[in-house]
């Protein structure tokens, strides 16, 4: 699989680490302020004309073309809390990678906290035992094994030189294909754009500023443009309560680790990572999550596998498909060929 | 557990959906009565975030699917165009020929129009990417086109009995029409198998699903679709080995389908007997079984056989139709996407694989 799909330690580049986010999502409280600065230094286009979806306080709905970072909102209740802790201490005691039981793990948390294997500690508020909420930033998760990039015919979509995935504005032409090769339903085609945002820099005040990249493929680029200039993408920079850390992968995943560990060690068993495993379906992800239950409760695929990673077995049944084609025309033509 | 007054005003909290794979609700693996072990791994249970979907439909709508029925009839004809070529029949090859470029020249203007950037169109040969069967695709269109042009510029001559002032180039066109033939056949099968592997090469939990088998209904499509269109256009004496494609490529469609569908992961297949899709494709079945029926056994006759290639090419249609739109109901509703993932990661947990997983403890 991983001959064919290209992946980041493919590229030539070398001169920069590969960048990513860690998205902490225990410490998220949900106030959007990444969607707003995505939104502003992105220039994106509002998604919907200021309908609300009724669910929770997410009046946001998904990832798309004009939404590149997405904040979900989550109530849940007391029965829903225990089946998280109970499917995260079924991860703890299966030995997955990352490796073994938190107390086993060098961890920054004060050595000697046995991990309560009951529900009986308490969780930090303002969660009660009933009922809580849970928030978490989503973004495009710059797949070591891109599933966007590797089906995108007109070579628009590209690695950067920092591992990422960015698609080229002027290059793509809208024929969609991405949309469906990325398994986490994160890149969309730009159709509508109502509105169009009032911060182009030419803006006329009194005027309506037109939307950009208009039926063009558009995702989250990890804020390239900032990034060749040593900033901080936009998201991670509003973020007043650091639950998303932008910097190095390794570091990041090194984070992350550190983090469900200490959270572990508090008792709360339902905390897990999301795509810091570099053996999943999609080699591992640039952006890595701290969940607090089951991914598909955020919206997020539970074992999502890039298409490409069949696509040779694919090209070998339609090659044997193809092959039959060829035969059936001749034993047409042996069958019905002479008049 | 209300907390407080005004939690009484808040809707019923909805239900965790707990739906199992498959028509056949089972209990959970037993434990209760101790007769059977407890599974260390729970049964997988289905959640999903306020019922939104998790991958994206792509926006292809019905032009695309156009493109797949006429790139699979132009594929099957310039089969039959070759054969007719070889075994000296020339009405069916001329047909068959112009059948070709007319098929292809349309279904590369529907495929144009469902881009979202439709004047950027030739950026598809800005690569070649191995990974990309729309880019392959792409190429296999461009080059299957060039060959079929050439064989039915050369063929249009003829018809209008060389009137074009071609001069010299005529020579040149009548050498190189035999060749052009053999390079469309060559990029014919190609061309026809390709738009399933570049369905099934996609998070879309249907297409993905049906990726073992979904080739090999595309060329039996493709295969029905041409011998319909040779029987309609060609007369009977010449058009017998249209008629036995036709026959063939019926029962290998009906075949194919049936297959596929019990090999594709249940819930996965379950879009394609819903709804629209599912009522589409059971007109497909019925058209195609029609169809091939009446190419059988009534192909001698110039009015059943043409009533009969009508049925088989909008059997074909549907099928594409309908396989188009499933796929797209099943990106649409997360239950597709999430149930069978959790049901394929818990079999992988169940056997002792537990190192390839997203979710991690640490
Ligand atoms: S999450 Fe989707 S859009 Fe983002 S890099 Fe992965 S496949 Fe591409
Ligand atoms: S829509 Fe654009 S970026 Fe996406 S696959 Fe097509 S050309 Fe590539």
């Amino acid at each position: 699989m991983r001959q064919l799909t290209e992946a980041p330690d493919h590229i030539a580049h070398h001169e920069h680490p590969r960048k990513g986010f860690f998205t902490d999502t225990s410490i998220c409280i949900g106030c959007k302020a990444c969607e707003v600065a995505c939104k502003e230094w992105n220039r994106n286009p509002h998604d919907s004309a200021f309908e609300l979806l009724e669910s929770s306080y997410d009046n946001t709905g998904s990832l798309g073309a004009d939404t590149w970072r997405h904040v979900a909102f989550v109530e849940q209740s007391g029965q829903q809390i225990e089946q998280a802790r109970e499917s995260g201490r079924a991860l703890v005691s299966l030995g997955m990678p990352g490796i073994g039981p938190p107390a086993s793990r060098p961890s920054s948390a004060a050595p000697g906290i046995v991990p309560s294997d009951t529900a009986s500690s308490d969780t930090t508020p303002p969660d009660t035992p009933e009922f809580r909420w849970l928030m978490s930033s989503d973004v495009c998760k710059h797949c070591t094994n891109a599933g966007c990039l590797d089906v995108c015919p007109t070579g628009a979509l590209f690695r950067t030189e920092f591992g990422t995935v960015v698609v080229q504005d002027d290059v793509c032409n809208g024929c969609g294909t991405c949309v469906a090769g990325c398994p986490f339903g994160v890149i969309e085609r730009r159709s509508d754009g109502i509105v169009a945002p009032k911060t182009e820099r030419d803006f006329t005040p009194g005027e309506q500023a037109a939307t950009r990249n208009v039926g063009v493929a558009q995702k989250c680029t990890l804020c390239y443009d900032r990034m060749v200039d040593d900033q901080t993408p936009a998201c991670a920079q509003a973020c007043p309560t650091t639950s998303i850390k932008y910097g190095d992968r390794e570091e990041m995943v090194a984070t992350a680790r550190q983090r469900v560990a200490e959270l572990q060690t508090q008792g709360m068993s339902e905390a897990r990572l999301y795509g810091a495993n570099d053996f999943d379906g999609v080699g591992g992800t640039g952006s890595v999550f701290l969940l607090l239950d089951e991914p598909e409760v955020y919206g997020l695929p539970p074992d999502p596998r890039v298409p490409t990673a069949d696509l040779p077995q694919m090209f070998k049944r339609a090659g044997i498909a193809a092959a039959g084609m060829l035969a059936a025309t001749a034993v047409a033509f042996v069958a019905g060929g002479r008049r | 557990m209300t907390v407080t007054e005004f939690d009484s005003y808040r809707p019923p909290e909805p239900p965790r959906k707990r739906r199992r794979g498959g028509k056949g609700r089972r209990r959970g693996a037993g434990g209760a009565d101790g007769s059977r072990e407890m599974p260390m791994v729970p049964e997988p249970e289905f959640t999903s975030y306020y019922g939104r979907p998790v991958v994206k439909a792509p926006p292809w709508e019905n032009p695309i699917a156009v493109y797949f029925v006429l790139g699979g009839v132009a594929g099957g004809s310039s089969l039959l165009a070759l054969g007719a070529q070889l075994a000296d029949l020339p009405e069916l090859r001329r047909n068959s020929r112009i059948s070709a470029v007319a098929a292809a020249g349309v279904g590369a203007i529907a495929l144009v129009t469902d881009l979202g950037r439709p004047e950027r169109f030739l950026n598809m040969l800005r690569t070649i990417k191995l990974t990309s069967p729309m880019s392959l695709g792409s190429w296999i269109l461009a080059a299957f086109s060039t060959g079929a042009g050439v064989a039915a510029v050369s063929e249009v001559d003829r018809m209008t009995d060389c009137r074009a002032p071609l001069g010299p180039l005529r020579k040149v066109l009548r050498a190189a029409e035999h060749p052009a033939g053999v390079v469309a056949a060559v990029f014919a099968a190609p061309l026809a198998a390709y738009t399933a592997v570049l369905l099934s090469d996609t998070a879309v939990p249907t297409w993905n699903a049906a990726r073992e088998d979904l080739p090999f209904v595309f060329v039996s499509s493709a295969a029905l679709a041409s011998g319909g269109l040779g029987i309609i256009t060609t007369s009977v004496s010449q058009a017998r080995p249209a008629r036995a494609l036709a026959v063939l490529g019926a029962a290998g469609d009906l075949v194919a389908t049936q297959v596929m569908e019990r090999r594709m992961d249940p819930v996965a297949a379950e879009p394609l007997h819903e709804g629209g899709p599912g009522q589409t494709l059971r007109w497909s079945r019925r058209l195609v079984a029609v169809g091939g029926l009446g190419a059988l056994l009534g192909g001698g006759n110039r009015i059943v056989a043409a009533a009969s290639g009508a049925a088989l090419l909008a059997g074909s249609a549907l099928t594409r139709f309908g396989v188009l739109h499933a796929g797209l109901n099943s990106a649409a509703d997360p239950r597709y996407t999430i149930e069978p993932q959790k049901r394929r990661l818990a079999a992988r947990r169940r056997a002792g694989i537990t190192h390839d997983s997203i979710t991690t403890a640490g």
